[in-house]
């Protein structure tokens, strides 16, 4: 590990994202402009007094998955173009450690997301008033730490597409399971044995209970801790599958 | 040979040659793509690479940067096994398709690659003027012409400064005024003590390198000089005697044992 190296490798991909205005507005405006669709869907709701709007239950999710999906796109068609276009081989024939390349993606990207997350979840406070009680700065650490899952995923898939097409097919298989079943569309407790085991251990879901967490508490609970931990523990371990995937010599 | 009046220093560079293969095999899925090769790359000097296409020369310049995988014998670079941890400080490594990031600007690709090897701003700067591209250094390298791009690859291998420098066909679709001012580079920096491999399919070049390697369907027809090609193929136009010696392979049997020339003098002492 060499922080120089990691941190060249994050400049390079910030400028190149820099360059490419639609991936900016993919991260920084899309979501808010989602957020507004989400919250005029639920306007004219009609709800007995005491019962939270739906709007607050599904816009906090919603900041839970924007960056999920959004940063894993980016980074899997990133990652893509690294490996066919020759980048990727070149640089591994020079002393950058793995380890830089991938962190410097994710602290890349993590900065992105980190900035996605502040203006989706300004525009979900102070336009929506979205209505939790847990502090705001708790939402944009879910959502970085699972803008990191989208990023530790999307290197890792790319290994296993040949183009940028194939790349996209991997949106319905490794996201769209984990929309369905993180407890955004049924509560976890009310599926059936099955669908709740495996939404147990899907990634996305630690991130939409820790986000109920946040909404339920004043304070950060223990149970916060624990999702925030088991995310940043999946996170890490799909970096190190990320990491096999790259090979110095192929055969 | 080796002139008598050689400093020191290049008399012991000469002493180990830069790239040693010995009974080299690769294998891409169960076909062979390099059927035993034996030769030795001598050090500060320009090797070329030559054969048709298909002939197995970018597999060869992968195998000595340490990118392919090998299924039998050794390569031994810079005397260590090709793709030692060390040898990626070492070896600069230039593709056939310019391996750049066409979203960067030129000085940004130079830069990033740099860092890799810790180098800062007064190499790259260097980098960038060595393949004459100060003037577009800030503009982004997609807006550039083909063989515009294939300098900012070869800028961003220029600037590790390395000590054997490995280039898959550097040359293509530059214009010959720039093919002579990088073959002058490539001369000047021989001269300065880096070894270059150089493959090419232009046999025009084959006569601004010091040794050639004639490689046809992955086996070593020849190790030689461009003087000793033109005389072996009976023409001073070293098309004409690249094709005159691939006839007298085919020839000459089932082409499964290199011409004697190859085998029997696999230390480059050809100078």
């Amino acid at each position: 590990m060499d922080i120089l190296m990691m941190l060249a490798t994050t400049r390079r991909v910030l400028s190149q994202l820099r360059h490419d205005h639609r991936s900016i507005a993919l991260i920084l405006v899309v979501p808010a402009l989602l957020f507004t669709a989400v919250y005029f869907l639920y306007e004219n709701e009609v709800l007995p007094p005491g019962v939270p709007r739906t709007f607050d239950r599904v816009g906090l999710m919603m900041l839970a998955i924007f960056p999920f999906v959004v940063m894993f796109l980016v980074t899997s068609i990133t990652m893509l173009r690294e490996r066919t276009s020759g980048t990727l081989e070149r640089l591994l024939t020079t002393p950058v450690h793995k380890a830089d390349l991938l962190f410097g993606y994710g602290v890349a990207f993590s900065l992105m997301a980190a900035l996605q997350s502040l203006v989706a979840t300004a525009v979900a406070y102070w336009i929506f008033g979205l209505d939790i009680a847990g502090a705001p700065g708790y939402v944009v650490l879910i959502a970085v730490i699972n803008a990191v899952l989208g990023v530790a995923l999307g290197l890792f898939c790319s290994a296993f597409a040949r183009t940028e097409f194939q790349a996209v097919q991997f949106m319905p298989v490794v996201v769209v399971p984990q929309i369905l079943l993180c407890g955004l569309f049924v509560a976890r407790d009310r599926m059936n044995d099955v669908l709740e085991a495996i939404s147990n251990v899907l990634p996305l879901t630690y991130s939409v209970d820790a986000l109920q967490e946040v909404a339920a508490h004043t304070e950060a609970t223990s149970r916060l801790w624990q999702d925030a931990a088991a995310m940043a523990g999946i996170s890490l371990g799909v970096l190190v599958l990320a990491a096999l995937t790259l090979r110095r010599r192929t055969a | 040979m080796t002139h008598p009046e050689a400093p020191l220093a290049e008399v012991r560079r000469q002493a180990i040659p830069a790239v040693a293969a010995s009974s080299l095999t690769v294998k891409l899925g169960r076909r062979t793509v390099l059927a035993g090769l034996n030769f030795s790359i001598p050090a500060g000097r320009i090797t070329g690479l030559l054969g048709p296409s298909g002939s197995g020369k970018t597999t060869l310049m992968r195998t000595i940067v340490g990118a392919q995988r090998i299924a039998g014998g050794t390569v031994e670079v810079l005397g260590l096994p090709a793709g030692s941890a060390t040898l990626r400080r070492q070896v600069g490594y230039v593709t056939q398709s310019p391996s750049v990031y066409p979203d960067l600007t030129v000085e940004a690709n130079v830069r990033y690659f740099g860092a890799m090897h810790r180098k800062g701003k007064a190499d790259v700067a260097e980098a960038v003027a060595a393949v004459g591209l100060e003037a577009l250094a800030r503009r982004k390298t997609a807006d550039l012409s083909g063989g515009q791009v294939n300098r900012v690859s070869l800028a961003c291998a220029l600037v590790a400064h390395p000590r054997l420098l490995v280039l898959d066909e550097p040359t293509v679709g530059l214009d010959p005024v720039l093919r002579a001012d990088l073959w002058e580079r490539f001369r000047a920096m021989a001269r300065a003590g880096t070894t270059l491999l150089v493959s090419s399919h232009v046999m025009e070049e084959a006569s601004r390198c010091d040794t050639l390697l004639l490689l046809r369907e992955g086996r070593l027809l020849a190790q030689l000089t461009p003087d000793e090609l033109s005389r072996r193929g009976h023409s001073s136009n070293l098309e004409q005697a690249f094709l005159a010696i691939i006839r007298n392979a085919d020839h000459a049997g089932t082409g499964d044992e290199p011409e004697a020339v190859a085998s029997s003098r696999p230390e480059g002492t050809v100078h």
